[in-house]
């Protein structure tokens, strides 16, 4: 992990203002925010820890906990929202299993976080289902994909 | 054969959903298995396009041969064989997938300025802009104009900022210039956050290079040798070529130090956002382009005085910056022949919801909203009736169908209640529910609040709460009072302008649709058949042929009855999810 860490603060030590950057690029890296990366990142810079949580803390791009295997973002912009998404995510977390409170199953293979507009408004509803863009969504569609999710065959990618 | 052929296909984040990756490599198959490329002089070229606007016609696709166009729509991989057979090879166009009339009326009544040159350059290539001219602009601002007769171009232009504000550019960029120097930055704000809006998106996967030459201009204008695009996260394939287009530039010598030689440096840095609305206002994005948590401060002094690290600041809207190519290249006088006496120019908009024809539109400033309901978006789709349209996202309001005279300018959307916003268009039909659109965005704004000021944090938790209970058919005497007095001193008493602006959508949807916040509180009924806890689902015996379909998709095990019997819903353990509902091929549901 330090090995990684440091690669992350050479980059920016130059630059200021980017504990942001640091903090995407160990979200990018380990998929959440791990305490100990955090720790260890704070006291190399000499920042206190407190900080780096008051800004994780207030942006959505950051978690705190680890993130399923397979990441199914629901968008829930408006016209999203007017098309039923709502009806798509209810049934998603139930698919999945999704504590309630929670957005990643106990057993971290699924995470369905909720997102306000991925810009695709057009073909709404949107879901996206491990970076692959599903547009035009509908209960069937969702069921397919969940369905295969599950089985843990290999991803398709579903025309519109 | 020598032909000059080109295929244009749709990749701008729809195209690609509805599978642009793979029609662009049969399109690559299909070519090279009918030697194609071995026969024609000129190159035949694929070519990646960014969005046209049409987007529920994706896969979009053009050939055009020996400059000759056919638009081909809803095109997927395995059509794409027959294509190249018939029309490249043959020469004959498939005519039942090409574009049908209703795509040219989508077009008509369209003025494309910033969207020009989207859906006909590669995005991801620099040449392709230049050759239409791009970068001609920044070319004659620097060699041939000073920083002041830049300024003087866009004032007399009357462009106005497309974030949804709407302050004359040419004043702001005004003030720049006399702000001392020489450290100022210029920020492109890409944050795009209101929900329901593409339109920035569409631009920077479409055509970066007008964001980057309208920032060198505005740079230059204003003494800048520092930028800026604060883009959100959630836009990866944008974030991609808008590096991409940077690199591209700076490799043709457009960024950098002393460009084009006339001792002008500028660079540009990206930053991404990380998933707060409240980053699109200029003061909460400068902190976070700071590293810091994104909260706005209170103004004086504004950005321009004492912005990013306390420089001078400008921040603009990519659809502000993409408009400012053209007006050089064409001159003040041709943008402000377009649009109103205050709202000069075009308007980009994402006309989403229920409507036929959805997509990204950019029409003259002016333009009465029937006729971009009617005439581009082909009306309401399934059938059914407008009843509203939603403009402004989270910060805007309701225009109800009896108002569809409405122009589309600034003064005339603020008179009816809304605001113009970054261009958000969503269509509501009789199945919407005015209270519930209220309570959506109010959830936006309350969970985006950043939680500095009393009146945004408190206030917006409040207003949902009440909104909440309305929905949940535990609305009082008085709410819709109270939602009024609370929304007025949200209003003028918050920080910043999400704050100012979250109660809108209740103050204009109690405006125009008071009659449905009376049904839900005192009749405890939604009329638009949408609040869950307002709903009864019983079957209609006369209609229900027993075929237990429903029994089987209920979740609640809320259905009883026996196989080719009518079956009964127990009211007691529905749980009102609707999906009996929508599963029933004998329309013997009956919901409300």
């Amino acid at each position: 992990m330090e090995n990684k860490l440091e690669g992350i603060i050479t980059r920016y030590r130059e630059n200021e203002g980017n504990l942001i950057s640091i903090l995407q690029d160990i979200e990018t890296e380990f998929g959440y925010l791990r305490e100990d990366a955090i720790y260890w990142v704070a006291e190399r810079l000499d920042v206190p820890p407190a900080k780096f949580y008051g800004i994780a803390t207030f942006y959505a791009q950051f978690h705190l906990k680890p993130r399923g295997k397979n990441v199914v973002t629901a968008c829930c912009g408006t016209a999203c929202h007017v098309k039923g998404s709502e009806r798509l995510i209810n049934s998603l977390v139930k698919e999945l299993g999704i504590p309630e409170g929670e957005d990643t199953s106990e057993d971290l293979k699924f995470t369905v976080e909720k997102v306000n507009c991925v810009g695709a408004c057009s073909i709404a509803p949107v879901i996206i289902v491990n970076k692959t863009v599903h547009g035009k969504m509908t209960p069937d569609k969702l069921m397919k994909e969940t369905k295969i999710l599950k089985e843990g065959k290999k991803e398709y990618t579903d025309y519109v | 054969m020598n032909r000059d052929i080109s295929i244009k296909v749709c990749m701008g984040t729809g195209g690609i959903a509805a599978g642009g990756v793979e029609v662009i490599s049969s399109f690559e198959k299909a070519f090279a298995a009918s030697g194609i490329t071995a026969t024609v002089e000129k190159n035949c070229s694929m070519h990646k396009v960014g969005c046209r606007g049409f987007c529920a016609r994706d896969v979009l696709v053009d050939v055009i041969i020996n400059g000759s166009k056919s638009t081909y729509q809803y095109i997927k991989a395995d059509m794409v064989a027959r294509i190249v057979g018939e029309h490249v090879v043959g020469g004959t166009p498939v005519s039942e997938w090409l574009v049908t009339d209703d795509y040219h009326t989508f077009h008509n009544k369209q003025v494309k300025v910033v969207l020009s040159d989207c859906g006909e350059v590669d995005p991801e290539d620099i040449n392709s802009y230049i050759g239409r001219e791009g970068y001609a602009a920044a070319k004659k601002v620097l060699t041939t104009m000073t920083p002041q007769e830049t300024i003087d171009v866009i004032k007399a232009s009357g462009l106005r900022g497309r974030g949804g504000a709407g302050f004359p550019t040419g004043m702001k960029w005004d003030m720049a210039i006399k702000a001392p120097g020489p450290k100022k930055y210029l920020i492109c704000n890409a944050d795009e956050g209101d929900p329901g809006a593409f339109m920035d998106r569409s631009v920077v996967e479409g055509n970066p290079h007008a964001v980057i030459e309208g920032m060198i201009i505005g740079a230059y204008a204003i003494g800048a040798p520092y930028g800026y695009v604060y883009i959100r996260a959630e836009y990866p394939l944008a974030v991609e070529r808008l590096h991409l287009a940077i690199r591209q530039a700076k490799e043709q010598g457009f960024l950098g130090k002393n460009i084009l030689g006339k001792g002008f440096d500028f660079s540009i840095k990206v930053k991404l956002g990380a998933g707060a609305f409240v980053c699109g206002e200029e003061t909460a994005l400068i902190a976070s382009i700071e590293g810091k948590r994104g909260q706005p401060k209170a103004k004086p002094p504004f950005p321009v005085q004492k912005g990013l690290w306390g420089y001078p600041t400008i921040i603009n809207n990519v659809e502000t910056l993409a408009n400012v190519p053209y007006i050089i290249r064409k001159g003040a006088a041709w943008y402000a022949a377009m649009g109103t006496e205050k709202s000069k120019g075009t308007k980009v908009f994402a006309l989403t919801g229920k409507i036929q024809n959805s997509g990204l539109i950019e029409v003259p400033m002016g333009i009465p909203l029937k006729e971009v309901i009617y005439d581009i978006g082909g009306g309401i789709e399934n059938g059914r009736k407008l009843k509203a349209v939603q403009t402004g996202g989270p910060s805007g309001g309701c225009i109800p169908a009896h108002m569809a005279d409405t122009t589309l300018d600034y003064e005339s959307l603020g008179k009816v209640g809304s605001i113009m916003g970054s261009g958000g268009m969503v269509v509501l039909d009789e199945t919407d529910c005015m209270v519930n659109v209220a309570k959506y965005f109010l959830q936006f704004t309350q969970s985006e609040s950043c939680g500095k000021c009393v009146p945004c944090r408190v206030g917006t938790k409040r207003l949902l709460e009440i909104l909440t209970r309305i929905t949940e058919g535990r609305g009082r005497e008085g709410d819709i009072e109270l939602l009024e007095t609370l929304s007025s001193d949200v209003k003028t008493s918050s920080l910043c302008g999400l704050g100012q602006s979250a109660p809108n959508p209740v103050l204009s949807t109690i405006r125009y649709y008071r009659d449905e916040y009376e049904a839900h509180i005192y009749e405890k009924r939604c009329p638009a058949g949408v609040c869950k806890d307002l709903l009864s689902y019983s079957i209609l015996e006369e209609f229900c042929k027993g075929c237990t379909a429903c029994t089987r998709v209920c979740p609640a095990g809320a259905i009883i009855g026996e196989k080719k019997k009518p079956h009964k819903i127990i009211q007691d353990i529905c749980i009102k999810c609707g999906a009996c509902f929508e599963t029933c091929k004998f329309k013997a549901i009956k919901k409300g």
